[in-house]
């Protein structure tokens, strides 16, 4: 088998068996679970046409990124009740500062007509660091503001912001190059496929990646969106299931007991905010690796705010799996429905048919409110 | 007849239940007051009669009519009125404003009978153009009581008159509940200051945890020894 | 500067008349609507069918007052889109909001409902009429009449003035001198209250959207007139809508009034020194200063 197949057979084998994991209530049949996603995404992506394999590399890759935002999300509405309607401003800006950060200053001819206020030329690593803490920058005043007020003032200052930023990041030419778009943000981890390969590599694994070559990237970028959303539930986890995460769960059900416990309630608020714009920041970053040029239109409310939080209530909130599980269900129909409106209906109708599918979505936030307001895979209570 | 009759209510806040099976009898034109500790179940008695809390087993049974289940907007319509503890008035509506809407499912003329309400707080009808909100508590607690008045009830209920209110306010409020009473209206409060309630109630219960413990005329309520030292702080 | 106070008071009235609707649905019936917008935006495109698809059809006149776009059209446009998006508004409600209401859900949760609400409308509109920017009248020329002191003001700017102060007026009596004005005030003092008094307050919600519904309407009709019609329109209102609202302290109509003149004005005076790409940005920095210093609102007490 090529390697590159072989990378995506195993990557997909992992994706579904930690997906298909989710289900089953006890360890024996989350086991099973397991095996059997692992068996069927693993051996599909092994053995399937090239085609196939085009056709859903792109998809997976984009639903991980989602996967993070909706993570992100979970933190501030699931564990903590914060109505976050700027999603899409934080994963904006996470794109464009670690655009700004990987990719170096523009020289000669197109320092004529790219304009940026910085351009580091770090590594990927240093553009996603800096994402999560400049989503945090932007996340605290926010948070300090609104937080001790009532609850809906802190979506209506996320509106605000969300709304602000995007003006300031389409008329600010010196910023990020608006209203143009930015182009030329460098791939990370490109130069595993490059001939000659990264010079930082030991010696044997650059042996065992010759095969590839430029157009395998996919397959790293695959690799690399799994292994950050696995790292990143991984960690939530972990915090979640800390007395830090208990505590925010507390004020959650019930502000004024958690209050009376002595709990300083606006401080755990404002973490889980912060936190959650950090990781949604990174979201961003990992969104740069897939595309070469940005700019801020690409990042719409409908997209990036509207259906995160749709597959969050669909997922469950609160539960972290719920949350990677609704990204992936939801983004597999809205790819599937992409799939089927393509072939199908007729070319006069394909503006209307995006639109209707907008609409669904919208159907689908409050049919989940008024039928299974707890999610696909409901939080599960009492288990930290 | 008995104008009210609870027999053996069951009721609670969600999966808490707080009363179990506690009864009570108004005759036409008593003053019923109910006292006991706090956590007794007494808020949640008169909230449960009015159909604010659902009844889990148990019937209400007002003027004849079995009202149990029923919610508030209906019991009002046959003619029992319901004065919460606190946040009894709308503050931003002036008193005849609240009295207005005291009267809002009356389709005949109330002008009339809004003047014989201010003949029994004289001091609010000089203030009848001021927001409820900038009143004084006791006066608040008139407006409260004047607005539920406002359907010319046979029975009132009325949550802890004088709560929070001075010592001298407190007689007033007493005065005012007194002088309604006389008009031909039965009253059921629940009262901390149970030793000047039960002066002038024909009727008094003592609740304790959910439960009917004592009953009697006020004045012998008064005289029990056990209840003085237990419910009446000595 | 006087000339862009003057155009900050026409765009002000048409946010007080969106704010005035969105205060009193967040007052009586406890919850963001954010959906309001949307509202204005389908207010705005059902007046377009009547005036561009309806009306010729049954041959309503085409003649307009000289040197306006006011005629018949509009006129009658006016308080038929209102009914309709008031009927609207309260089917969403019974749809969407009272089972929502009747499970005793968070303000929060029905705030949701209200953005799953608002991306179907607007969805609905994109698939209606497309996302083309869109006027009532095209080709229309409306002169400009020349006042003093260099003020340039179009007779249908006037008429926006005179019409939406007089909505308000309207409002006002109606909150004031009629009971069920007064019953609207009293939910929104305390809905639990007004219920115990026997106020019929499921009633009082509906005719709270009917209402804010249909001043709604106007206002998106309104905008139409004075600019373009488009299907995000409502969406970008919001900020401006919620600024009025929280400075002119929430469930106080008459302080969505004058939040919504001073919001305007700002905006509107803001580009002499602004970009005037940024006047959402600076309702949303009025915002931030009315959070800092007065949470409450110019006209709440203490909260």
């Amino acid at each position: 088998m090529e390697l590159m197949r072989l990378i995506v057979a195993v990557t997909f084998g992992v994706l579904g068996g930690w997906l298909f994991s989710f289900f089953g209530r006890s360890v024996p049949t989350r086991l099973g679970s397991a095996i059997v996603g692992a068996l069927l995404m693993g051996v599909t992506m092994g053995f399937a046409p090239r085609e196939w394999m085009a056709y859903l590399l792109t998809p997976t890759i984009t639903a991980c990124m989602y996967a993070i935002l909706t993570l992100g999300l979970n933190i501030q509405w699931g564990l903590t009740g914060l109505f976050n309607i700027g999603v899409a401003a934080f994963f904006a800006v996470g794109a464009f500062t670690s655009a700004l950060i990987t990719k170096p200053m523009p020289t000669g001819l197109a320092a004529e007509y790219i304009k940026q206020l910085f351009g580091l030329n770090l590594p990927f690593l240093a553009g996603a660091l800096g994402a999560a803490a400049i989503c945090a920058v932007i996340a605290l005043p926010i948070g300090l503001l609104t937080l001790r007020l009532r609850e809906d003032y802190l979506a209506i200052a996320t509106i605000g912001i969300a709304e602000s930023l995007k003006l300031v990041f389409q008329n600010e030419r010196w910023l990020a190059n608006g209203p143009q778009p930015l182009p030329g943000i460098p791939k990370p981890l490109i130069c595993l496929v490059d001939d000659p390969p990264c010079a930082w590599l030991p010696g044997f694994v650059k042996e065992l990646l010759a095969p590839l070559d430029s157009r395998d990237y996919s397959a790293i970028l695959l690799v690399l969106l799994v292994l950050s959303l696995m790292g990143i539930f991984w960690l939530l986890q972990r915090v979640t299931q800390s007395p830090w995460g208990r505590v925010l769960r507390a004020i959650r059900e019930d502000e004024g007991a958690a209050a009376m416990c002595g709990k300083n309630v606006f401080a755990f608020k404002l973490q889980a905010f912060v936190l959650g714009a950090c990781v949604m920041g990174v979201g961003g970053a990992l969104f740069t690796a897939s595309v070469s040029t940005i700019d801020f239109g690409l990042f719409h409310p409908m997209n990036y705010t509207f259906m995160i939080w749709v597959m969050l209530m669909a997922g469950g909130s609160g539960n972290h799996k719920g949350a990677v599980f609704g990204a992936f269900a939801i983004w597999a129909i809205w790819t599937g429905t992409t799939f089927l409106s393509d072939a199908l209906v007729p070319f006069q109708f394909k503006t209307q048919v995006f639109y209707v599918r907008y609409l669904l979505v919208g159907v689908l936030l409050i049919a989940i409110l008024l039928f299974r307001p707890q999610g696909i895979l409901p939080e599960e209570k009492g288990q930290s | 007849m008995a104008l009210l009759e609870v027999q053996g209510i069951v009721s609670g806040y969600g999966g808490m239940e707080i009363l179990h099976g506690v009864s009570l009898k108004v005759e036409p034109g008593q003053i019923v007051t109910i006292i006991g500790p706090n956590g007794a179940g007494k808020s949640t008695l008169l909230k449960t009669i009015f159909g604010l809390l659902a009844v889990k087993s148990g019937r209400v049974t007002f003027n004849g009519t079995d009202i149990t289940g029923w919610s508030p907007d209906r019991i009002v319509r046959l003619g029992m009125c319901f004065v919460p503890q606190t946040e009894n008035v709308f503050p931003s509506l002036t008193v005849q404003e609240n009295f207005e809407m005291g009267a809002f499912i009356r389709t005949d003329d109330y002008r009339a009978r809004m003047e014989e309400v201010f003949t029994l707080f004289p001091d609010l009808k000089a203030r009848r153009h001021v927001k409820a909100g900038a009143l004084s508590g006791g006066q608040r607690q008139m407006v409260a009581i004047g607005r539920a008045l406002m359907l010319d009830p046979k029975l009132l209920l009325l949550d802890e008159p004088s709560a929070g209110l001075a010592p001298k306010m407190v007689e007033l409020v007493f005065e005012r509940i007194k002088e309604i009473n006389k008009t031909g209206v039965a009253i059921v409060m629940v009262e901390q200051n149970a030793r000047e309630a039960l002066k002038f109630s024909d009727w008094g219960y003592v609740l304790v945890s959910g439960e009917n413990r004592f009953e009697d005329t006020g004045p012998a309520l008064l005289q029990n020894e056990e209840i003085g030292r237990l419910y009446l702080g000595g | 500067m006087l000339e862009l106070t003057v155009y900050g008071i026409i765009y002000g009235s048409i946010i007080a008349l969106g704010a005035i609707g969105l205060t009193l649905i967040y007052g009586i019936l406890r919850f963001a609507n954010f959906a309001h917008g949307d509202l204005m935006s389908v207010g705005a495109y059902i007046a377009l069918f009547l005036i561009q698809v309806l009306f010729p059809l049954l041959g309503v006149p085409q003649e307009r007052l000289s040197g306006t776009s006011f005629g018949w059209p509009l006129i009658l446009a006016m308080p038929l889109s209102a009914l309709v998006t008031a009927l609207l508004a309260i089917a969403l409600d019974q749809m969407f909001y009272r089972p929502l209401r009747a499970r005793r859900a968070s303000p929060v949760i029905i705030a949701m409902a209200s953005l799953g609400a608002a991306f179907i409308v607007r969805n609905l509109i994109y698939i209606i009429w497309g996302p083309d920017k869109i006027n009532y009248f095209p080709g229309l020329y409306r002169p400009a009449w020349q006042l003093p002191f260099d003020v340039r003001i179009r007779p249908d700017e006037l008429i926006i003035v005179v019409l939406a102060l007089s909505l308000v007026a309207l409002v006002y009596l109606f909150l004031q001198k009629t009971k069920l004005g007064k019953a609207m005030r009293a939910t929104a003092d305390n809905p639990d209250l007004a219920r115990v008094t026997g106020i019929n307050t499921e009633q009082v919600r509906l005719w709270t959207w009917g209402i804010g519904a249909g001043l709604a309407a106007i206002a998106g009709i309104m905008y139409g007139v004075n600019a373009q019609l488009y299907p995000e329109m409502g969406w970008s209102f919001l900020l401006p809508l919620f600024a009025a609202t929280v400075l002119g302290t929430v469930g106080n109509p008459y302080g969505a009034l004058v939040g919504g003149l001073v919001i305007g004005v700002v905006q509107r005076v803001s580009t002499v020194w602004l970009n005037p790409a940024y006047q959402p940005a600076v309702a949303f920095l009025i915002l931030i200063v009315v959070l800092l210093v007065r949470p409450q609102g110019i006209f709440g007490g203490r909260s």
